[in-house]
């Protein structure tokens, strides 16, 4: 009973606060209702027992937004909001493809006959995860880690502004640095 | 709770995500509405774990993939948005059809 009224709550909630990301004026209040969105979804996955999942999308979905709140003060127009704002193309397509993927999806829900399991559930999903991403899912393990990595590197690559290629030259041999102006070490 | 009411929230979350990706100029409005179906996914993962097949940790591992999808996606994004930026001072997207056949 309090578990179909939070669920009820928490879902409400999520896509309220997912549609209000799309709406509000501002970039950063897009920014916390999208925080917001998050949160409630993560109160979802909490009522399925999955207290390491939830908590971890929890914390991480904080630091994002927050980092994602800095973003948008440098880049955005309107950060505080102060005038309305409307930043769309091909509204009407948009609203009618998404309703039509939403219709969809709601029809095979209801039509498919999912699969319902008699096996008990384990008590502590998070050792069974443990398990399974050192044993039988390590491969998942690994290729998220090179995922990581390469986006570690990828981002340092696309935000550097002038590398070693802009001053040194194509091939490395410029004896100095071909810099905008003079200074720094051996310069 | 049923499978379906969770389904029915995650391809609420999924559809609305869409609705932004399309609609949206700014590039990290359309990376907003990207981390609102990366949300859908989560959501969905986790509802498949708890009542098709619990005894296997797949779907977990699923909620898993698609959080990191979402810092990547985030960080990718941003790296992008900013080298876009400095070269040009584009922050929209139709300003950058270079690339439309």
């Amino acid at each position: 009973m309090w578990t179909q009224i939070v669920f009820g709550v928490c879902a409400a909630g999520s896509v309220a606060t997912g549609v209000a990301v799309f709406r509000v004026d501002s970039m950063a209040r897009a920014t916390f209702a999208l925080l917001a969105s998050f949160l409630f979804a993560a109160g979802t996955i909490l009522l399925l027992n999955l207290a390491y999942l939830g908590v971890l999308v929890v914390l991480m979905m904080i630091m994002e937004m927050v980092v994602m709140v800095v973003f948008m003060l440098m880049y955005m127009m309107n950060p505080a909001g102060l005038t309305p704002m409307t930043m769309v193309h091909n509204q009407k397509g948009s609203l009618a493809i998404a309703g039509g993927v939403f219709a969809a999806l709601a029809a095979c829900i209801f039509l498919v006959p999912w699969p319902t399991s008699g096996q008990p559930r384990p008590a502590d999903p998070t050792r069974a995860l443990g398990e399974a991403l050192m044993g039988s899912k390590m491969l998942v393990m690994m290729v998220l880690g090179l995922c990581l990595f390469a986006t570690m590197v990828a981002t340092v690559v696309l935000a550097t502004h002038r590398g070693r290629y802009d001053r040194y030259g194509d091939a490395l041999r410029a004896k100095r640095p071909d810099d905008p102006v003079r200074g720094g070490l051996d310069r | 709770m049923t499978l379906q009411e969770y389904l029915l929230l995650a391809a609420a979350l999924f559809s609305v995500g869409l609705y932004g990706a399309l609609s949206q100029q700014s590039i990290v409005m359309i990376m907003m509405g990207l981390e609102l179906m990366a949300n859908a996914v989560i959501v969905g993962g986790a509802a498949f774990w708890y009542f098709a097949s619990p005894a296997r940790p797949d779907g977990q591992v699923v909620v898993l993939v698609a959080v990191t999808l979402m810092a990547v996606d985030m960080a990718i994004g941003f790296a992008v948005t900013t080298a876009i930026f400095r070269r040009r001072d584009i922050d929209v997207t139709d300003s950058a059809a270079d690339l439309k056949g």
